[in-house]
């Protein structure tokens, strides 16, 4: 297995691509299935929420998602300015459609799920205004990309609107901490000893094997989504390439 | 870099134009929120510091685009380029310029607009302190907005969607210090992390207000 | 004495020109020639930092260098004074007057520079160059809308620029009768091929 950064070659990356690609899908597509078939029909339903809690297993994993698309964003954007691989940038521009629609599911689930729970679809909440900010640095983030012709200056304009980004989202996420102390549950999932504990909010055993299923499903719909799109920026990058040598010779 | 200044200041002054049209914009907005909300006095009250927080932030907004723009269509960012002065001087002077000419009327127009929506009295002193804290690092932002779509035509949209994310913890930190203080709690620390950000965002963003630009005019 | 060696210069990640050498000693003036768009200006703005170069080197570049482009930088609602003595003190030199009657500004010093005419603004923008006090001026069609005497004039700024050690590049297609090398851009032309970032994608 030699270097990592053999894949920045966009003609390597392309082929390794089209090589994972099917097995990507299928295996995230699997588990998507039976964590979705299993936590909707085979988890009892919460003793205090009822069949609503199901809608976790679209809601979680999304917000995962959406998050970790930025920090991915933000670390193929620092790999762009520091050395320079197209791919890289490319990645980044790949991910951010993807991060976004993860965004306004999870925004959507929560609505959904907010209403049953809270008796109301929106709150302003600091976790759902979080979510509502970071949907507004996606769009912004992908109209730069759209308005600005020259590949390059995009990428790094993008990459270090990136960066800026990142670090307002954190003191947004604070500020709206601050702002509103809100609704939402903890983040339970995660919480240390969430597995051995018996904390009320915790997500229980019972739920959390699907729960984890299903989030696996929704990474690796992830990867292959944006190794698809990935891919397909290369070969239109290939084929403005092949128009300019056409032109030029 | 002084003569930068005074060349800005000089000629926001001689122009006419951004300095008054956003202090009218602050005004109408101001005006505009009672008949959209109504007449009742408590409510108007209630909500007098956000109202003029976010009627500020708008009006800072408006003139963005000025800050470098012009100097991008008569040439004289290019000349500036190849100047003695570092980029990340050019682009805190920029903005220290804008701010002088519309973040600081508006923090002292603010406390009379503040009657029009019966601002409680405790409130004024906050909405100033606040305001004074704040809009520079609305202007600092401003110019990182203006610098990454300062080649776009028709970039003025593109900005305003791309800095208004940002202005988010500043908005919610200075209008909690108004609102706490109009309400007589204490302000001290969404004072403090106003303060926080303001002085944080003047000493870093400029870095990448000028990076942005460089790339920008290459 | 600034000197370019194996240069490639490029115009939105496409190179115009490649294989540049050339040496500009002090006192002496360089012409490009070359048909519209074959990228003088970009070979312009490169020597002037305002974009890095695809390949080879430029010394004696940098702080040295006085730009001077289409746009001439000036402020409309400036005076003609007051615009030169802007320049004058972010340049750190003192004095406009050289400038100003080298040009032949002394009658319009306190007009608006909005108020002139389209030769008086250009001769305007020129001045600036001496108000800069650097050595290497970089002229990118400065000739364009000057009359046959505004011209003469910039002939003899030109000349005490070289005279006093200076050196000056500069597009132009007019003959100002200076003893000026010539370098014709078109052997230069970059050959035919895609962006060289686009090539790792072929």
């Amino acid at each position: 297995m030699a270097s990592i950064w053999e894949y920045a070659n966009p003609v390597k990356f392309v082929r390794t691509a089209d090589r994972v690609l099917p097995w990507l899908s299928g295996l995230s597509l699997t588990a998507l299935v039976v964590g979705l078939v299993w936590g909707f029909f085979f988890t009892p339903d919460d003793y205090r929420q009822g069949a609503t809690v199901k809608i976790i297993y679209l809601h979680v994993p999304a917000a995962l998602m959406a998050i970790n698309a930025w920090l991915m964003m933000l670390v193929t954007s620092l790999i762009w300015i520091v050395r320079r691989h197209h791919v890289s940038a490319l990645a980044a521009r790949a991910a951010a459609p993807v991060g976004a629609l993860f965004t306004v599911i999870a925004l959507v689930t929560g609505a959904i799920w907010g209403q049953p729970m809270w008796g109301t679809w929106w709150a302003w909440d600091p976790r759902l205004t979080s979510f509502l900010i970071l949907f507004l640095f996606y769009l912004g983030y992908m109209a730069l990309w759209g308005a600005i012709e020259n590949d390059d200056t995009a990428a790094d304009l993008t990459s270090i609107l990136c960066l800026v980004g990142s670090v307002f989202a954190i003191l947004s996420r604070y500020a709206v901490n601050f702002w509103n102390q809100g609704l939402h549950q903890g983040a339970s999932v995660m919480r240390a000893g969430a597995l051995a504990g018996d904390t009320a909010e915790r997500v229980s055993n019972v739920y959390a094997v699907p729960l984890f299923i299903c989030m696996a499903g929704f990474a690796l719909l992830f990867l292959a989504l944006v190794l698809l799109r990935t891919q397909t920026e290369i070969r239109a990058r290939r084929m403005r390439a092949l128009l300019m040598r056409e032109r030029m010779a | 870099m002084i003569a930068l200044l005074l060349r800005d200041l000089r000629l926001a002054v001689r122009a006419g134009g951004g300095f008054g049209l956003g202090l009218v914009f602050f005004l109408i907005v101001t005006v505009l929120v009672p008949f959209g909300v109504g007449p009742q006095t408590d409510l108007l009250s209630r909500i007098a510091p956000g109202v003029l927080w976010v009627g500020a932030l708008l009006a800072c907004l408006l003139s963005l685009d000025r800050i470098l723009a012009l100097d991008w269509e008569d040439g004289s960012l290019d000349l500036l380029a190849t100047a003695p002065l570092p980029m990340e001087g050019i682009v805190s002077v920029k903005a220290l310029a804008h701010w002088i000419t519309t973040g600081l009327p508006l923090v002292f127009i603010a406390p009379m607009l503040g009657v029009l929506l019966s601002l409680p009295l405790e409130g004024y002193v906050w909405v100033l302190v606040s305001l004074l804290l704040g809009t520079p690092a609305l202007s600092v932002i401003g110019t990182f907005g203006a610098a990454l779509t300062v080649g776009l035509k028709r970039g003025g949209l593109l900005m305003s969607l791309l800095v208004l994310p940002l202005y988010v913890p500043t908005l919610i930190f200075g209008a909690e210090v108004a609102r706490r203080g109009a309400d007589g709690l204490a302000v001290a620390t969404p004072l403090a992390m106003l303060a926080g950000i303001s002085f944080g965002v003047m000493a870093l963003l400029p870095f990448a207000s000028a990076a942005v630009l460089r790339i920008n005019l290459r | 004495m600034l000197t370019a060696q194996d240069l490639t210069v490029s115009r939105g990640g496409i190179p115009v020109l490649e294989s540049l050498n050339f040496t500009l000693n002090d006192g002496a003036a360089l012409v490009l020639r070359g048909p519209n768009g074959a990228g003088k200006t970009t070979l312009l703005r490169t020597v002037a930092g305002l974009q890095p170069p695809m390949q080879g080197t430029l010394e004696g570049a940098g702080e040295r260098i006085a730009y001077a482009a289409h746009a001439d930088g000036l402020k409309t609602m400036l005076t003609v004074t007051e615009n030169l003595s802007f320049w004058a003190s972010v340049f750190g030199t003192s004095g406009i007057e050289d400038a100003v009657q080298a040009f032949d500004l002394s009658a319009l010093r306190d007009r608006l520079a909005g108020s002139l005419s389209a030769g008086q603004k250009r001769r305007l923008g020129l001045a600036r160059l001496m108000v800069t006090g650097r050595p290497v001026w970089v002229l990118d069609e400065p000739t364009v809308s000057l009359d046959a005497v505004s011209v003469g004039l910039f002939a003899d700024a030109v000349r005490a620029h070289l005279s006093g050690g200076g050196s000056a590049l500069m597009a132009t297609h007019i003959d100002l009768g200076l003893e000026a090398g010539v370098l014709d851009v078109g052997p230069f032309k970059a050959r035919p091929r895609a962006a060289l970032e686009d090539e790792a994608f072929l």
